[in-house]
């Protein structure tokens, strides 16, 4: 494999006259193991590569991406990427990237233990998965899947504005899918556990997860129509976390696609809830040391003390909103880039979960939700979502319940925050979850 | 695109090892796009992947490995590493003869995007993006894509398989902000199809826009959505999505196989009202899930799944037809070369039924009105689905009144086709899908009638 910064070097080197030209390239190695029924039912090794160019005239953009590295590929690229310059609409604040003095934050995203692990190893982990969930409870009654999966990803951008970056991340994971059953009642759960390297998978905690997450719903029924408090389990409120911070990105400013557009400096959540994107901190699985056009990762906050501060941003939302880049640009070579979270998270209480349920006298404990993506509209704010979980009474835990949902708006549950676990804790997603309190959520039942 | 030799060597490279199959799948994918966003044309994109994937079954294991490198040593590399998950190490399965197989391509493609000049394309969104706002003052922003994609495969297998097919999509989606008093709501339109640029023959960009700036508007003044269980009536088109998510899902043979399914060993039993037939069918010419091949080489087949509200079939692949012993049902599908195919829905529809649509609705004292769902989720175990509503109407005294805000319906599959009380003649296929499994999004479509569901969960915050 040549090197990837090289290929990135020479693609920018053939810029012409006032041709800005940015170089993306990446080489991805996974393998994915599954087990099943106690046997290996997929062991997939695969090699990705990809290439994406971009072409900046006169504040117009064009761009083009291949699957290939071949030289040959690599020159159509970027005929096409110049082609494609002349049809953009001219934009003086279209540009790419520049050195801002921010240095790059040491982490250590690439453990090279990962590449000494033999594959018979990672079969291993798959099938002791597999054993560990069905034999977690005398009520399991299959695993759907059990994998183990890994990938070292090595990237380097370069531009004629002189950003020149390169990265390498290893990451693994292992993940199971479950069924359980009592009676007529089948119920599904799953586990993971994400490293980025085996020493730090734990692969008992996913086996249990995967274990309580089924057997937890057997029994459960439809809950009545109601309005009550909801607490949110840190792997729901990573989730909605995830969709919020989305919300706050230069880009849905500019256009006119974010409820907090004119809203610097008022008070759009709770008191208790201080909100920031920190891709430095290294516990965050979206931790990155440089953003999608090489600037070094950067900590900003978004909400402080329910006030909100600031947005999310690339070069480009950043240049017309008159600020600076949060380095918040994402991509992958197959795309320009994008602005997002990478690593959000709201400050921990201190009280524990129990602690929190306690609190309750009337409520249900949201353990997982279903269509997020179709049930949230974040220009409008409206909120709805599937859900399971237990009814809380009392301040106690109760019976399970399912197939129904909780429905809000955006805007009205940051204000119903009225209390924040001390439970932080990081998932495979681009926000932390922690336990919520939200009062005054409507559940659609029966 | 490849020849026949190097296809034989490859496949030979991959039994190497005792595997009892193999298969090497070949893709040629180009693509180009183009955005309008906030008034500007942001970017044109052209993209282009190619590589092939191999995979080798060796008694319940399957290795499958995958190259961008399609040279002879790039190819063996690729087949060497899949052939090493086949554990047996006995040796001796022979490539037999290839046989090229034809399969008739749903519809033929009039202009191949490749020959428009990028201006016309772009030209298109400029079109939209004035006829949109033109819709109405409150009308604040408009994004506009246009999408084409050329995929060329090729799959040829140890079991003397050769097939090939040539892929043409077109797509266009407009979406719209109004801005009112209540704050800001949003509005689509999406027409994709199999074909190439005569899409926009078929369809007017401009009117597509009218209608997505109209949605938005119309819901500045929607109620929020009630909370809680009533009629839900789906109007033609608006909700095949639901029958994907609510029993599609769980009539896939691999979920089935592994009891991941409510509709597991069912078959012959009455599952549904018997006012519903539920069919899947790759064949539907243009269609967004349509093609003469799957991506394991089998002719696109129409399916009967539900009859008369009886489970008749499931949807098959290679791997779970040929442990069951029977012929694929053409729905083996993976999104890429990258990916190992599993089952996968097509064109998935309820065949019509004969009520006046207008009836159905009369018919209805207090419900609500769905004429466009958006995308949905289900968990084929339990058979719980939810899925978004775009726009919605509450139904009052038989008669469609206002507007509501969007909201999720939640419902459980098994529960919902038992509930299915009427089903209008007005038959038509809905909007163009992505349907995701196992991280894997294939072009799906899905098409219903007017027809009316006992009871739903509508997930909303009013009374």
């Amino acid at each position: 494999m040549a090197d990837l910064d090289d290929i990135a070097h020479r693609i920018v080197a053939r810029a012409q006259g006032d041709e800005q030209i940015e170089a993306i390239v990446v080489h991805e190695r996974s393998t994915d193991v599954r087990a099943y029924d106690g046997e290996i039912e997929q062991l997939a090794s695969a090699e990705s590569l990809g290439v994406g160019i971009r072409v900046i005239v006169d504040g117009r953009q064009g761009f083009a991406w291949a699957g290939t590295l071949d030289q040959s590929v690599i020159d159509e690229t970027l005929a096409e990427a110049r082609d494609n310059v002349a049809f953009a609409t001219r934009d003086e604040f279209v540009a790419l990237a520049s050195p801002d003095g921010v240095a790059v934050p040491k982490l250590e995203l690439y453990l090279p233990e990962l590449e000494s692990v033999p594959t018979s190893r990672k079969v291993d982990y798959a099938l002791e998965l597999e054993r560990a969930t069905r034999g977690g409870d005398p009520r399991m009654i299959g695993v759907e899947s059990a994998d183990y999966s890994d990938s070292v990803t090595e990237a380097a951008i370069s531009t004629t504005t002189g950003i020149n970056r390169s990265s390498r991340e290893s990451s693994c994971w292992l993940s199971v899918y479950s069924l359980a059953a009592e009676g007529d009642d089948t119920t599904t759960g799953f586990g993971f556990s994400v490293g980025r390297a085996p020493s730090a998978l734990d692969l008992d905690r996913a086996a249990r997860d995967a274990c309580e997450r089924a057997t937890r719903m057997l029994g459960a029924t439809k809950p009545s129509t109601d309005r009550l408090t909801v607490v949110l389990d840190p792997w729901v409120s990573a989730q909605l976390l995830g969709i919020i911070g989305a919300t706050l990105t230069g880009d849905a400013v500019i256009k006119g696609r974010s409820l907090f557009a004119n809203r610097l400096g008022d008070e759009v959540a709770a008191p208790i809830i201080t909100f920031v994107d920190d891709p430095t901190n290294p516990a965050a699985f979206g931790a990155t040391d440089f953003d999608g056009e090489g600037l070094a990762a950067r900590r900003t906050p978004l909400i402080s003390a329910g006030v909100l501060q600031g947005f999310l941003h690339n070069t480009y939302t950043a240049r017309r909103m008159g600020v600076s880049s949060t380095a918040s640009a994402v991509r992958g070579p197959k795309s320009t880039p994008s602005v997002g979270v990478h690593a959000a998270a709201i400050t921990p209480g201190t009280s524990s979960r129990a602690e929190l349920i306690a609190g309750v006298d009337h409520g249900v404990l949201i353990q997982e939700v279903s269509g997020l993506h179709s049930g949230v509209n974040p220009v409008s704010g409206d909120f709805s979502t599937g859900a399971e979980g237990m009814l809380i009474a009392g301040g106690a835990v109760g019976r399970p319940v399912r197939e129904f949902t909780i429905a809000s708006t955006i805007q009205r549950l940051l204000h119903d925050v009225v209390a924040i676990g001390n439970d932080i804790e990081w998932f495979p997603m681009s926000a932390a979850g922690v336990t919520l309190v939200i009062r005054d959520v409507t559940m659609s039942g029966m | 695109m490849l020849d026949e030799t190097l296809v034989r060597d490859t496949l030979g490279a991959a039994l190497l090892t005792g595997g009892e199959f193999a298969e090497i799948f070949v893709e040629d994918r180009r693509s180009s796009s183009a955005v309008l966003d906030d008034g500007k044309i942001e970017e044109l994109v052209s993209g282009h992947d190619r590589g092939a994937g191999i995979r080798v079954v060796s008694g319940e294991t399957t290795g499958f490995a995958h190259t961008a490198d399609l040279s002879p040593t790039g190819l063996r590399a690729a087949a060497s590493a899949a052939a090493a998950a086949a554990r047996s190490g006995g040796g001796g399965t022979k490539v037999v003869a290839m046989v090229p197989r034809s399969a008739a391509r749903p519809n033929s493609v009039l202009i191949m995007p490749a020959d428009v000049a990028k201006a016309t394309k772009v030209e298109l969104l400029t079109r939209a993006d004035h006829a949109a706002r033109g819709a109405g003052s409150s009308i604040t922003q408009v994004a506009a894509r246009y999408m084409d994609s050329r995929r060329r495969i090729l799959v040829a297998n140890s079991d003397g398989v050769w097939a090939d097919d040539d892929q043409v999509k077109t797509l266009f989606s407009i979406s719209c902000v109004a801005l009112g008093d209540t704050g800001m709501q949003t509005g689509r339109e999406s027409v994709g199809r199999t074909v190439g640029f005569e899409l926009f023959d078929m369809y007017d960009v401009e009117e597509l826009a009218r209608h997505a700036a109209q949605r938005a508007i119309t819901k500045l003044n929607a109620r929020p959505a009630p909370s809680g269980a009533m009629p839900v009536v789906v109007g033609p088109g608006g909700g095949g999505v639901m029958f994907h998510e609510a029993c599609g899902h769980g009539l896939e043979a691999d979920l089935v196989a592994k009891s991941a399914s409510v509709y597991a060993g069912k078959r012959g039993e009455k599952v549904a009202s018997e006012l519903v037939t539920l069919i899947d069918d790759g064949t539907m010419p243009t269609e967004w899930g349509c093609f003469a091949i799957d991506d394991e080489g089998n002719p696109a087949q129409r399916n009967v799944l539900i009859e008369n509200g009886v489970l008749t079939d499931y949807m098959w692949d290679f791997l779970r037809s040929r442990k069951e012993g029977r012929a694929s049902s053409g729905n083996g599908r993976r999104q890429s070369y990258t990916h190992l195919p599993m089952v996968r829905m097509t064109n998935t529809y309820i065949a019509n039924g004969t009520a006046d649509p207008a009836s159905i609705v009369a018919g209805t004292d207090r419900g609500i009105y769905v004429a466009q769902l958006g995308g949905g989720q289900v968990n084929t175990a339990s058979g719980d689905f939810v899925f978004g509503m775009i726009e919605a109407y509450l139904i009052e005294n038989g008669e469609i009144t206002e507007p509501i805000r969007e909201g999720n319906l939640i419902g459980n599959g098994p529960q919902a086709l038992r509930d299915i009380e009427v089903i209008g003649n007005d038959f038509a296929m809905g909007h163009p899908g992505t349907c995701g499994k196992d991280g894997q999004g294939v072009p799906v479509g899905d098409g219903t009638p007017t027809l009316r569901v006992k009871s739903l969960t509508v997930g909303g915050t009013a009374a």
